[in-house]
């Protein structure tokens, strides 16, 4: 249990440490409530759907945690091409514990980032309908930082370099994000869109974050926590069993 | 304490460590002498659960690094050839989290990292972060790191490489009494010929993945008639032993050009 504290504690002092990275992870998310929440704004309006911005807020919350997750979660390749996993990987724990640690720390860091940008849209003119519900948003936030942390794990157990980077980046990633709803409405989507959609476990973090921040759901809460805790604890599962495969 | 049979690595097509077998008595100071590209990292790695091996056999104080990696991991301690610190983290940091890891209870961790950071001279650098560091204060740093908790076997890779005489002297005079005191066996990689020859007490020669002899310093001459381990050494390989050249991520660029053709 120490053990898992004192990783999770390096986690979290490694975030801390990197002012610059946190900064510059709040230049995307803020960029993208300005241009598309003030831009489309009007079009949304017009076409019935009510306040743009309002809508986007949950949606860029739940691309800077799936950014910052994946990210932390892919980590583990520096911390292999700086000598670091070696120390991790000879220690008397369980592999499974080192991947927990790993994992907690990287979620809460993840969630914290997710937190910073949902102040942020509120200096914008974000204002969720029940302010109450903020705090039941947290553990959701947290979730999907588990799920995306362990999914970077997961990725960066099977890479040796950084070359697969910007792949992933790209081919999934990205295409989770901009697939997700998080830009826009699940309503009426061609069918093919609406089937990906289905399969992208951000879509139902988003729509839970929706649920709660504004009220707006397309799956219903229920189903969301749902497929989010089973996704997250086959990620978790598969996760630990490639991380506990690396050879150095 | 440590027997092989047979071990054998693979990386695809070339043999890194070709077919070796030896034993490590409990309480022995034992070396592992070859010049650079041997396969003295790669042995270690597989004693020590980091590599399975392609063919052959590894117990480590009864019991098999593959198949119980967890219960090996608790009899050894390992000071690594390659860098091995958080850099983010700070030189006590560093420290305190290994001995976490190790099971050291909070006081004594506290006393041993005191006397270790100032053996190596960084305890007033103990609150800066590792990233701040040169590189033979950061070499300095994981030797104290190694030798923060007592483990029944310490593996040391190198541990002299860049180091300046006077620490590695402390170096040497900790792990002795260690291996007085409470008997610690150290298998060590060195290639240096004085080093070998003066702390260890058996020494193995590992050329091109294959141990070519092995015994005591005294026996590797008497057996090649001759007076001094270097010039063993030449009767055994026909050579002089090649200095540390490649640094470790020049080697792992050979070693992925290799891959890729
Ligand atoms: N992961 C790897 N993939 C491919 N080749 C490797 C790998 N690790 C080591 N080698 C090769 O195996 C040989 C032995 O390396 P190593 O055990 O590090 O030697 P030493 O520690 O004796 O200097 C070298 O030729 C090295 O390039
Ligand atoms: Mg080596």
């Amino acid at each position: 249990m120490k053990k898992i504290y004192f990783l999770w504690l390096r986690q979290i002092k490694r975030y801390l440490r990197s002012r610059s990275r946190i900064i510059g992870s709040l230049g995307q998310p803020l960029l993208f409530l300005l241009a598309l929440g003030y831009g489309f704004g009007s079009v949304f309006q017009k076409a019935g759907e009510g306040n743009y911005l309002n809508f986007l807020a949950p949606g860029i919350i739940g691309m800077s945690i799936i950014f910052t997750a994946i990210f932390s979660g892919i980590e583990i390749i520096w911390d292999r091409q700086f000598g670091f996993l070696k120390e991790m990987m000879v220690a008397p724990m369980s592999r499974i514990s080192i991947m927990i640690g790993r994992t907690l720390g990287g979620a809460t860091v993840a969630t914290a980032q997710g937190l910073i940008v949902l102040l942020i849209s509120l200096l914008f003119g974000f204002h969720p309908y029940n302010w109450a519900l903020i705090i039941a948003a947290v553990p959701i936030m947290f979730i999907v930082a588990l799920l995306f942390t362990a999914l970077g794990t997961m990725i960066a157990s099977l890479l040796d370099d950084m070359q697969g980077f910007q792949l992933i980046m790209n081919f999934l990633v990205m295409p989770l994000f901009f697939l997700s709803g998080a830009l826009f409405p699940l309503q009426g989507l061609p069918k093919a869109l609406s089937i990906i959609a289905q399969l992208d476990p951000l879509s139902y973090g988003i729509d839970a974050l929706r649920d709660l921040l504004i009220g707006i759901s397309y799956y219903g809460l229920g189903l969301d926590i749902l497929i989010l805790s089973t996704v997250t604890l086959v990620f978790l599962f598969l996760g630990s069993y490639f991380f506990k495969k690396i050879q150095i | 304490m440590i027997k092989v049979n047979n071990l054998t690595k693979k990386f695809h097509n070339f043999v890194a460590v070709d077919n070796i077998s030896f034993s490590v008595n409990d309480g022995e100071i034992f070396a592992f002498l070859g010049p650079n590209g041997a396969g003295k990292s790669t042995t270690i790695k597989m004693l020590t659960t980091l590599l399975s091996p392609t063919n052959g056999e590894v117990i480590i104080n009864g019991h098999d690094p593959v198949r119980e990696p967890d219960i090996v991991r608790r009899t050894f301690g390992i000071v690594f050839q390659d860098p091995s610190l958080d850099d983010e983290l700070t030189a006590w940091e560093n420290i305190e989290l290994h001995g976490v890891l190790y099971d050291v209870p909070d006081k004594l961790r506290k006393e041993r990292a005191e006397q270790l950071l100032k053996y190596v001279d960084l305890w007033d650098r103990k609150d800066s972060l590792v990233k701040e560091f040169s590189g033979g204060m950061k070499r300095r740093l994981e030797i104290a790191r190694g030798l923060l908790h007592h483990p029944k076997i310490i593996f040391l890779d190198e541990p002299t490489l860049g180091l300046d005489p006077q620490t590695r002297n402390h170096m040497w005079t900790y792990l002795k009494e260690l291996n007085k005191n409470e008997s610690t066996t150290i298998f060590f990689t060195t290639h240096y010929m004085e080093e070998a020859e003066r702390i260890a007490q058996r020494i193995a020669i590992i050329d091109h993945g294959k141990i070519i002899a092995s015994g005591t310093s005294e026996e590797l001459k008497s057996q090649t008639n001759t007076n001094s381990l270097e010039e063993a050494f030449l009767a055994l390989t026909g050579k002089n032993i090649r200095e540390e050249s490649a640094s470790s991520t020049d080697r792992m660029r050979t070693a992925r050009h290799r891959w890729r053709r």
